[in-house]
């Protein structure tokens, strides 16, 4: 947790509120996102119990199970949850834009058209936390590998048609939950998280019901106070005012009324009475509805939130990151690729660690530009500096045959930079990407330590940086390339773009000391092309 | 092995039993039935020294090799070493168009630098980092390769060079910082290839049949450190000091002033390690009382003119024979701030040395100055419990450490037991940091000052 967060955190406490974390959204949010409740049966790892989604507030659909056990009955729940969510996530892939690009073919090296699909759109699914998408995960490992009746061999046991398909689907939406910065899909408590600091700790903001608690108490009530009834309150007969939002279910309520409900269906199935069975099951699914409406609407409350912040600049930019892996899974269902492997191959591992990394530093990179209290935390961390300028010098770098401008900009800030003279500084918000070299550091500056505690940290002292490139090709620099005195400029020592990965061998080509090639290469295990140009990001490490 | 090591003759002492360790080596390097050699160094035993070596042994016996360093600084220094070693080796230091190499690494005639590896063929040895190795293309494998810090070496960057080589000399020191990542890896705890874990780790699980070579002598920690070290760090793998008690001395012409600063220093200088303890008291990571106290301790050290006897004669304890260890960048660049306050010469060539663990490892000194990474610290993160890390800041010194930290890190690490999940397939490290801790703490007591 950075020092800036902790002290949000703090103020949070004191002022009995969440405290902003950002001004803008850095996450992409559909017009109309899935949203969806997953809850898990205790008992047994990965077994449904219930299911809420859709796409419209007023009208949730609920999908539940009488007996969570009963294995037959849990797969027709996954066949119907196939049906709900199977239309929306295959919608988005008949809308495409055409995208052309030059390249070299492969064996004669003649410049070549290759043109992709890219759709337009992509499917967004959000749960209430970090442990429903985990349990998507499950649920898509436990159903990618079934056989069913259209298979050649079925098998004694097999499952309903769409049910494998909903498997990779959710596979590979778990799988791209793990890329930093991508959105298809989200969890609630990380979403609202990342955006406000409230005044508890970060295990406790994955309770949805505490956290939307300190962002919006109710009138009277500190945060901590919402939060703590939100955790704790029960009625008179026991059960929680804010059920939890799932995966797991409050263990009072299934032992005292989930557990005698199912008792009761059991039984009336027993007797082989389908009234008195339908209705016992009805009774559970109303059970489980009043569990899952509160949740349900506090999911869209937090959505609400969410959409009162503006989007921040470059969210688009990595949504289209999104667009590319959900492309990338469409065009692999469509030519009939075998489902995702239980354990990545040795490569396939090392493609997706190298692309969760250059995303990591991307979305952070890319939040510091687009957010200045994102950038804060770096020029708290003495990453960053930012201040007025107060003086231009345009000097010239006559070493080679024409004059280069390199001009002394100096610039007035309390920001106390980490680097030493010499140091490649980037200047952020610039007209284009620009590099520079750290100067001097005029007084009260640099970084001093503190003498005690108590003593004030922001007293501006001058930076002096010298621009390096980025001014055109003339002798004197490009206008608007060269900052004016007054203007506000920021500059970080960290780069403001993720360097390129390097290139990993083909599956087949796994060397010896990682065991050589897998045993089985099954055509899924073929990786796409490994020169694949930045703009097309999901080519490396989809799988 | 080490030429100046005093090593007693006779067939027990330490510089026999060091050099009966690197001919196994090297006879499995180049004459052995495995394609990798494994070799985990404690820190300070000579593996610069064996790098050198076996690339002689090797260009020697009429090969060519590559050799793969993690970092530029370390290269420049592998380059340095070799083409010092031997003029009449011809070595390529292969670079990145943005990383110009040190111009100590090329001051010498036999070396050639290139950013392209096509041009340094014909060298008997190409010197770079995995980074750089990772694009090299259209070359014919090499039939040798020696990686350096193999065990700061992630297994993907194994991966992508392995094509480069046929064969492998494997060095580094296992009780070393692991590999890191700034993204979750849980995914792929517990495969043999997890992209995240140390190259040597992958490896040996891919080839069991290699059995790790050990070097077992320190020759940088004096007899005051290693058997700490070794107890604490190495359980399973002990080593011993190359020198003897009393041959390694800090000796302080002029009395100190009864600060608390020059009573750890005397106590240091006396046995080796030092504690100088703060009132305890949470507080911020860049904690002003803790970073002056180091400054303070350093400021003294120079002002009291020391000098470092050892196997190598008498030298002056000068700035640049010092370093200061941190936890975190802005603790060093608080302690580089508070040093320049007092007039302390800081980095560069002549001054002191500040940096944090990761960028100290492999370097070594005579007296080192380290805060403590746990000091004042509300709660004991796997960060800064990890073995690593501790490792690195208490085995850079030739003659004495000094610690200083609050109060109350034994209480800290009470409350804070390792609660990192264990995961199957994933080989447990001994020790761990928390146990790794304890021990060195409970060592440095007896050296305590309270500050």
């Amino acid at each position: 947790m950075s020092l800036l967060t902790t002290l949000a955190r703090l103020e949070a406490v004191r002022s009995g509120h969440a405290e902003p974390l950002a001004t803008v959204r850095h996450r992409h949010l559909a017009e109309q996102p899935l949203v969806l409740i997953p809850l898990a049966t205790a008992g047994e790892t990965g077994a449904p119990l219930a299911v809420m989604l859709g796409r419209d507030r007023e009208r949730p659909t609920l999908l539940t199970l009488p007996q969570p056990l009963d294995r037959t009955r849990r797969f027709v729940l996954l066949a119907e949850l196939a049906t709900e969510l199977l239309p929306y996530l295959e919608s988005f892939g008949a809308d495409v834009e055409v995208l052309t690009r030059e390249t070299k073919d492969a064996e004669t090296g003649e410049p070549t058209e290759v043109t992709r699909e890219l759709c337009l759109d992509a499917p967004q699914v959000i749960v209430p936390n970090r442990g429903g998408i985990e349990l998507l995960g499950l649920l898509g490992r436990s159903t990618r590998f079934r056989r069913t009746a259209e298979d050649p061999d079925p098998g004694p046991y097999p499952a309903p048609p769409r049910v494998p398909l909903l498997g990779r689907w959710l596979t590979h939406l778990r799988d791209r939950a793990q890329v930093p910065g991508s959105s298809l899909l989200l969890a609630m408590t990380d979403l609202l998280g990342r955006h406000w600091a409230t005044g508890q700790s970060t295990l406790e903001d994955q309770h949805l019901g505490a956290l939307l608690a300190w962002l919006d108490p109710p009138a009277g009530l500190t945060g901590a106070e919402a939060a703590l009834r939100a955790e704790t309150a029960r009625d008179p007969n026991g059960q929680l005012l804010c059920p939890p939002a799932g995966p797991s279910t409050d263990p009072h309520f299934d032992s005292t009324l989930l557990a005698p409900a199912i008792t009761r269906y059991d039984a009336a199935r027993q007797l082989s009475d389908p009234a008195a069975t339908a209705a016992r099951e009805q009774d559970i699914h109303r059970l489980l509805e009043g569990l899952l409406l509160p949740v349900w609407e506090q999911l869209w409350r937090g959505v609400d939130l969410l959409r009162a912040l503006p989007e921040a600049a470059h969210v688009p930019e990595r949504w289209t990151g999104d667009r590319w892996s959900y492309t990338a899974h469409r065009d692999r269902l469509a030519a009939g690729e075998p489902p995702q492997p239980v354990q990545d191959d040795a490569v396939t591992a090392a493609r997706k660690l190298a692309q969760r990394e250059r995303e990591q530093t991307t979305v952070g990179v890319q939040e510091a530009l687009d957010d200045p209290l994102a950038m804060a935390e770096h020029r708290l961390a003495g990453e960053a500096l930012a201040g007025v300028v107060v003086g231009v010098e345009l000097e010239y770098d006559t070493s080679r045959k024409t004059a280069k401008p390199r001009p002394l900009v100096t610039i007035r800030t309390a920001d106390r930079l980490h680097a030493d003279p010499g140091q490649e500084l980037h200047r952020a918000g610039g007209p284009k990407p620009q590099k520079a070299e750290l100067v001097a550091v005029g007084p009260a500056g640099s970084h001093q330590p503190l003498r005690s505690p108590s003593e004030p940290a922001g007293v501006a002292g001058t930076v002096t940086v010298r621009l390096l490139n980025g001014m055109g090709r003339k002798k004197e620099p490009d206008p608007g390339t060269v900052p004016a005195p007054g203007d506000q400029v920021c500059f970080t020592t960290f780069e403001l773009t993720a360097r390129q990965s390097a290139p990993l061998p083909e599956p087949e080509d796994t060397p010896w000391t990682h065991g050589g090639p897998p045993r089985a290469s099954l055509p899924a295990s073929e990786p796409a092309s490994t020169s694949a140009p930045a703009s097309e990001p999901e080519e490396e490490a989809d799988r | 092995m080490s030429p100046l090591s005093p090593a007693p003759s006779g067939a027990d002492g330490p510089g026999a039993e060091a050099d009966r360790a690197v001919a196994a080596i090297l006879d499995a390097t180049l004459h052995g039935s495995e394609r990798g050699t494994v070799v985990d160094s404690p820190p300070g035993a000579g593996k610069s020294t064996l790098v050198v070596r076996a690339a002689r042994e090797l260009v020697g016996s009429g090969e060519q090799l590559m050799i793969v360093a993690q970092t530029n600084s370390q290269v420049d220094d592998l380059v340095d070493r070799l083409a010092t070693a031997d003029p009449g080796l011809t070595v390529g230091r292969l670079h990145g168009s943005d990383a110009a190499p040190d111009p100590m690494a090329l001051r010498h005639p036999n070396v050639l630098p290139s950013t392209k590896a096509s041009e340094l063929l014909e060298q008997s040895v190409v010197v770079s980092t995995a980074a750089k190795w990772q694009w090299v293309k259209g070359v014919d494998p090499w039939r040798h390769a020696i990686v350096d810090e193999a065990y700061q070496m992630r297994s993907d960057a194994l991966l992508a060079v392995a094509r480069l080589f046929d064969r492998a000399l494997f060095v580094g020191d296992p009780g070393q910082l692991d590999p890191f990542t700034i993204v979750g890896t849980d995914q792929w705890a517990g495969l043999s290839y997890d992209p995240s874990s140390s190259a040597v780790v992958t490896l040996l699980a891919h080839n069991p049949r290699i059995v790790p070579h050990r070097l077992p002598v320190s020759w940088r920690l004096p007899a005051s450190a290693a058997p700490l070290v070794s107890a604490a760090f190495y359980p399973y793998a002990p080593f011993r000091s190359g020198t003897g008690p009393g041959d390694r001395r800090l000796e302080l012409p002029t009395a100190g002033d009864g600060s608390a600063a020059d009573r750890v220093i005397d106590i240091a200088a006396d046995t080796g390690w030092g504690l100088l303890e703060l009132p305890a008291r949470h507080t911020v990571r860049t904690d002003p009382e803790a970073v002056h106290a180091v400054a303070r301790v350093v400021r003294r050290l120079l002002d009291r003119r020391g000098t470092c006897v050892s196997e190598r004669g008498e030298s002056p304890l000068t700035a640049d024979r010092i370093a200061v260890g941190t936890a975190h960048r802005d603790q060093a660049a608080s302690v580089r701030a508070a040093l320049t306050g007092l007039g302390v010469p800081v980095g560069g060539a002549d001054g002191v040395t500040v940096d944090t663990a990761n960028r100290l490892q492999g370097r070594e000194y005579d007296v080192t100055v380290v805060l403590h990474p746990l000091s004042g610290r509300p709660d004991a993160t796997a960060f800064h419990l990890e073995t690593g890390r501790l490792c690195v800041l208490a085995s850079r010194h030739r003659h004495a450490c000094i610690v200083v930290a609050r109060a109350g890190i034994a209480e800290l690490l009470d409350e804070h037991p390792s609660t990192e999940p264990v995961r199957l397939g994933v080989t447990v490290k001994f020790p761990d940091g928390w146990e790794a801790n304890h021990a060195v703490l409970a060592h440095l007591s007896e050296h305590r000052v309270r500050g």
